[in-house]
């Protein structure tokens, strides 16, 4: 993955309000087909962050670089070579699915290379994202998560080298919720297209993400996989057992250790032993409320 | 082959596509039919009230008066749209696309103005048949129509893209009726603005309503209604004047306000004004 080009690059990324810092010195790096996901609570800054990326949102201060230009002086063939999945509300409500993707799809012609031809043929689209049967039918008759397959769709029809999605399971239920990750899943195996999308779904993180960025407070406050970030943060694994009938329960970093010593002091009369090692979500929760009491701290 | 063309193109099958949508669907439909119903109703009233010693009845003066102001209301659905448009989500979509917002404002126009020439003939064809005096035998009569219609398009339409960006939410745009309603009160439309008084005139002499409705009278009535309007005369450079002078100063505002409204769009700002709908109905 490190040999492939960087296609995003954020260097120092501020955004103020009046006296407020929404971003403060935010960095990471993108690499062509890679799936980056950032992080974080409500707040935490990555709407911000991807506006800010997606060029519909000026920024304060520090350098920012999408597939080679600053999004602020993006022109209209940078714009073609982007794809921004937007959630979509009630807009096109009239027109019919297949009907709207070839007319979004028909302002990339003018964009195609010889080596992307876009855009997408819309038919092909439409059954990528699992919508062939309301191909025809209009966008204000389709379900929620029908809706967001479109959105996608959209998001896609151009070809675009990067794709940005904000939020993009907000509000789905559980089963249009696992549509749509096979649909990103899918979309990444190809590795053509770098996708950075936000969310505060941890679970959600970690099944789609080749790197997570975790912010809070407007500071990037870890960057790895899934993996590295339970490394990162050693997170207290949860010890229980029993002696003399009574209960006990101990949370430390060193679990072996501790069922060492246990063993060594009572022998058999220590009984249902239990060690729950630290999860991501325990790593990530411990990680927010660490960063939360740094910036109360300051 | 060029972008921006390709742009152009798509915008002109949008506005194709928007056209056929409103003209399939009930509930647009009705809204077609609507005003051009309700007007065919006074001129039938009006047809055979006479307008003083002039030997033309009311319903005769109002018919093309009222086809004026239709085409001036071309504004107001575009700025209906627009702010629509921009609330939902559409604009940010033509946004996010490359050369999205020529499209979006080339599709607007023709779905507008198609519109509004199917809402023209909803209310001339059988406005015809009820008001007979008439000079529509002419071809010159109908060439007159076209300039007069196609100039006031241009007058009015980026006057009410300004509007659209201006008044941001639908709430707004209500309030922005009640001074058009005054303009069209004043504008000689149902009533020749002679018999107004003379400052009252020159208030709607300013606007686009009142030298629409002056073009169309004109293509329409008999040269001998001429003495019902001020100065008897026609006064067709001074139509062109009035009407071109709206037209430079849409067309100059238009790209300026549009630009700065779009530069505004993002999803969290529709995100925003979806939450704020969502709890007034809910």
């Amino acid at each position: 993955m490190t040999d492939r080009a960087v296609v995003l690059h954020v260097e120092g990324l501020r955004m103020r309000y009046g006296t407020t810092d929404v971003l403060r010195d935010v960095s990471f790096q993108a690499r062509q087909g890679e799936v980056l996901c950032l992080l974080g609570p409500n707040g935490a800054g990555k709407t911000t962050t991807i506006e800010i990326m997606e060029g519909f949102r000026l920024r304060s201060a520090g350098q920012v670089d999408v597939l080679g230009t600053d999004p602020a002086r993006g022109d209209e063939h940078w714009r073609a070579r982007v794809g921004i999945v937007l959630q979509s509300w009630r807009d096109h409500g009239k027109w019919r699915v297949r009907e709207l993707l070839e007319h979004l799809g028909s302002y990339y012609r003018a964009y195609s290379t010889e080596a992307t031809t876009r855009p997408w043929d819309a038919q092909r689209l439409i059954t990528a994202v699992g919508l062939t049967e309301q191909a025809d039918k209009k966008v204000r008759m389709l379900s929620g998560g029908q809706r967001r397959r479109l959105d996608v769709a959209i998001g896609l029809v151009g070809r675009p080298e990067l794709v940005f999605l904000d939020e993009p399971t907000a509000g789905l239920d559980p089963v249009a919720r696992h549509g749509f990750h096979e649909l990103i899943e899918g979309l990444a195996e190809e590795g053509e297209t770098t996708i950075l999308l936000t969310t505060h779904d941890l679970a959600e993180a970690e099944k789609l993400a080749d790197r997570i960025l975790v912010l809070e407070g407007g500071r990037i406050i870890a960057d790895g996989t899934a993996a590295e970030l339970a490394r990162q943060i050693a997170g207290e694994d949860e010890v229980s057992w029993t002696h003399c009938g009574r209960s006990f329960r101990q949370s430390t970093t060193e679990s072996t250790r501790l069922v060492f010593e246990l063993f060594k002091e009572y022998g058999e009369a220590i009984g249902d032993l239990e060690v729950r090692r630290a999860s991501l979500e325990d790593t990530y929760l411990s990680l927010v409320r660490q960063a939360e009491s740094e910036g109360a701290a300051r | 082959m060029n972008p921006t063309v390709m742009a152009w193109r798509a915008g002109w099958s949008r506005g194709v596509i928007e056209l056929r949508q409103s003209l399939t669907n009930a509930g647009d439909l009705f809204n077609h039919f609507f005003w051009p119903v309700l007007m065919l109703g006074a001129t039938f009233f009006m047809r055979d009230v006479s307008f003083g010693q002039s030997g033309f009845t009311l319903g005769a003066l109002a018919l093309p008066s009222i086809l004026g102001m239709n085409a001036a209301m071309s504004m107001v659905s575009m700025s209906q749209q627009l702010t629509a448009d921009r609330e939902d989500g559409t604009l940010l979509r033509a946004k996010a696309t490359p050369n999205g917002m020529i499209g979006y404002l080339t599709g607007k126009i023709i779905s507008v103005s198609g519109g509004l020439v199917v809402d023209l003939a909803i209310f001339l064809v059988p406005g015809l048949f009820i008001i007979s005096s008439l000079a529509v035998d002419d071809a010159s009569s109908w060439l007159t129509l076209i300039w007069v219609l196609v100039l006031g398009l241009v007058a009015t339409l980026p006057i009410g893209a300004v509007l659209g960006s201006v008044f941001v939410s639908a709430r707004s745009q209500g309030l922005l009726q009640l001074p058009i309603l005054a303009m069209i009160a004043i504008s000689g439309i149902f009533y020749p603005i002679t018999a107004l008084p003379e400052w009252v005139q020159w208030i709607a002499q300013a606007f686009p309503v009142y030298w629409l409705g002056l073009g169309m009278r004109s293509a329409l009535l008999p040269d001998s209604a001429v003495i019902t309007e001020i100065g008897e005369s026609w006064r067709h450079l001074e139509t062109i004047g009035v009407l071109g002078a709206w037209a430079v100063l849409g067309l100059v505002l238009a790209p300026i306000v549009l630009r700065r409204m779009a530069r505004g769009e993002s999803g969290s700002s529709v995100a925003a004004r979806r939450e704020k709908a969502l709890q007034r109905t809910g």
